[in-house]
């Protein structure tokens, strides 16, 4: 076991995909300075500039080269510096990639992932903090994955790299460099499509994901000092998510709560909550609550705590969900 | 071809019909004398005469409301996609546009099965699913018709990047239209591929319209393609795009220099199309005589002309045109007696694992 932190464990992740010479990482700046966040550190020293390789700023002409070689039997891994700079490369993500299994009657598969920083973290406000996974987890034949954790940063990048579809893989900002856990050396995989257990509880499930997960867990703490028994599930992948979990869970406590960090209107809270309801709406105590950032554009630092929802949020939709 | 500035936009003259018209080059007879094999030759020869009766075909069908979907043909451009496949090998690459029939057939994918795509049915090359913007065969190194202009342009340099990391000495050769020179992802392809001596061959096929609108009047050089190779390190390379020699010299030049680890080209074959843009247009921004000049420079009896001069037989020629003549025929029935695609063929094919369901 090593004591990583989560941007350690997916330079740890990169570094044991890359023994594959089939797997080569691209983008830009990932290669002499490390990347934007120096997740890729020491790894084109590693493994040489022609597998970490430093490129042009030209979104579409990364995701279309990434997804080239995947087609033509390579697993690429792209590097979008932030999620902001992702949209110029959403031709070739929505266009083609997430369609050429479809397109090509099954004979072309994308094995590809593209590693996208995002959410809010740095204050930066706009294209280097917001959170567009809906726009994502819309497109068929796409997979989303956003891990909380080193250990699930790692595991699940490491099963992104393997999965024969083409992978979106989300990490939160915020996390990071802001927790450091144990995570076993060498290579494993957490399975995309499986949530965690967070917390267990008997009274409200809170449904999170990214660095939203954090904050759901204080405010479980919190409750629980007052008498509250709350479930916290960390989805980790929205693209297949764990219905069952979640459904589950809500059957119990009768109570959910969903917690993102994108705008509400069309989130994918919207999709949590329809589900629940197609699932388990005679178990419903009171109506489900969601806890989101704001239908507006994400602001600079000082005002970044006003958009990004909060653990006293949080445990106060919990408390209405209680009274419901 | 004048290389002159475009008239019309300066003086706000937006009657394209109106437009002084572009006119062809004269045939450049020294070709006869180049040194390409008489078996090369007629399989140029045969090949244009499949692209040709192929979509004079779909064009039948399609005024007979039997084509699902638009269509974009490739009448008037045969000797380009003719002469490149004639250069290529069996594991090369083609990535091509939504105006891909001639590609895709010029790679050796079954007449039947393209025509049946044509129509939506299920013995079609993608099931009946994709039809005529979409043609993808994976068995041929069709890696598939891109109907977004540019995108295709960087992936081309992914499926060369493989082969040169690969070991491999495979080449990709990507073609495009002239209005692709004006997108951003044309450019990032091209610096891409210059800068780590991709292994693969840019071709604009430049029919002088942009859809409806004349390529010149909005584009600022003269030869959107040629013009802007040196921008990247490239070699001019302007060529007469209804001449299958020509195109088949440059092709097989540029090829074998993207194979030795020569890097990437770009290549500007000048062509015109017969017809209009899609099934939709009839083409009337076009100034009669253009067309009427560019239908007498049509490359498939100027080549037929050529095979006569460097001393092929006429009956042999006559022999070929037949034998594609009953295989499109045969082509046609196969893919009218095919059936549209089963309703499941609605949930396949999104995952890995051959379906669409993702919850466990």
């Amino acid at each position: 076991m090593a004591d990583l932190t989560v941007a350690r464990a997916l330079t740890d992740a990169l570094d044991i995909a890359l023994a594959d010479p089939a797997v080569v990482l691209l983008g830009e700046d990932v290669g002499a300075t490390g990347g934007v966040f120096r997740v890729s550190d020491g790894l084109r020293e590693a493994h040489g500039p022609d597998r970490v390789i430093d490129t042009p700023v030209a979104e579409s002409g990364i995701v279309g080269a990434a997804f080239g070689m995947a087609v033509a039997g390579m697993r690429p891994i792209a590097e979008i510096q932030f999620m902001g700079f992702s949209y110029p490369a959403l031709d070739q993500v929505i266009n083609h990639v997430g369609r050429v299994r479809n397109r090509s009657r099954h004979r072309f598969t994308a094995p590809l992932v593209i590693r996208i920083p995002y959410g809010a973290g740095i204050g930066a406000a706009e294209h280097h903090s917001e959170s567009a996974e809906a726009i994502y987890t819309h497109i068929p034949g796409l997979k989303v994955v956003v891990p909380s954790t080193p250990h699930d940063a790692k595991g699940l990048l490491l099963a992104a790299v393997a999965d024969d579809d083409p992978v979106i893989f989300l990490e939160p900002i915020r996390l990071y460099r802001a927790v450091r856990a144990e995570v076993p050396e060498g290579p494993f995989t957490v399975p995309i499509g499986a949530a965690r257990l967070v917390v267990g509880g008997e009274d409200v499930t809170v449904v999170a994901y990214g660095a939203m997960v954090r904050e759901a867990e204080a405010a479980a703490a919190e409750l629980a000092a007052s008498g509250t028994s709350v479930e916290v599930i960390d989805l980790r992948s929205l693209v297949p998510w764990d219905v069952e979990a979640v459904v589950e869970s809500v059957r119990r406590t009768g109570r959910a709560v969903i917690v993102h960090e994108a705008p509400r209107t069309t989130g994918f809270g919207a999709e949590i909550v329809a589900t629940i309801q197609e699932h388990a709406l005679y178990s419903l105590r009171a109506p489900i609550e969601r806890v989101t950032g704001w239908d507006t554009v994400v602001p600079l630092r000082r005002a970044e705590h006003h958009y990004v929802p909060t653990r006293a949020a949080i445990a106060a939709a919990v408390v209405r969900a209680m009274e419901g | 071809m004048s290389t002159e500035a475009p008239p019309g936009r300066d003086e706000g003259l937006f009657d394209y019909a109106a437009r002084p018209p572009r006119l062809p080059d004269p045939i450049d007879d020294r070709l006869d004398e180049a040194e390409i094999p008489r078996e090369v030759r007629l399989g140029l020869y045969r090949t244009q005469q499949v692209l040709r009766q192929f979509e004079k075909r779909a064009y039948d069908l399609f005024m007979q409301n039997l084509v699902k979907g638009t269509s974009h043909l490739s009448l008037g451009m045969e000797a380009v996609a003719a002469g490149f496949a004639g250069a290529m090998r069996p594991d090369d690459y083609t990535f091509a546009t939504y105006r891909g029939h001639a590609h895709t057939l010029a790679r050796g994918a079954a007449m039947e099965a393209v025509m049946a795509e044509l129509l939506g049915k299920e013995n079609g090359l993608l099931g009946g699913k994709g039809g005529s913007m979409h043609l993808t065969s994976v068995e041929h190194g069709m890696m598939g018709s891109y109907a977004i202009i540019g995108a295709h342009l960087c992936i081309a340099n992914g499926a060369a990047w493989s082969a040169q990391m690969r070991g491999t000495d495979q080449v990709a050769v990507c073609f495009f239209g002239d209005g692709t020179t004006n997108i951003g992802a044309f450019h990032e392809a091209l610096n891409m591929a210059a800068v780590w001596e991709l292994p693969v061959v840019f071709v604009c096929e430049n029919n002088l319209y942009m859809e409806y609108t004349p390529i010149d009047l909005t584009t600022s050089v003269p030869h959107p393609a040629a013009d802007r190779a040196a921008a990247y390190g490239l070699e001019r390379i302007l060529i007469d795009g209804n001449d299958a020699d020509a195109v088949y010299l440059t092709a097989s030049r540029v090829i074998q220099r993207a194979r030795s680890g020569g890097g990437p080209s770009l290549v500007e074959a000048v062509t015109y199309r017969h017809g209009g843009h899609s099934r939709a247009d009839p083409g009337k921004y076009r100034p009669a005589d253009e067309v009427e000049a560019w239908l007498e420079r049509d490359p498939i009896p100027a080549y037929h002309r050529r095979m006569l001069r460097v001393g092929v037989d006429e009956g042999e020629l006559v022999e070929i045109s037949r034998d594609v003549a009953q295989a499109v025929d045969e082509a046609t029935e196969a893919a009218k007696a095919g059936v549209p695609p089963h309703p499941d063929a609605v949930y396949a094919d999104v995952w890995a694992d051959g379906g669409w369901e993702w919850r466990n």
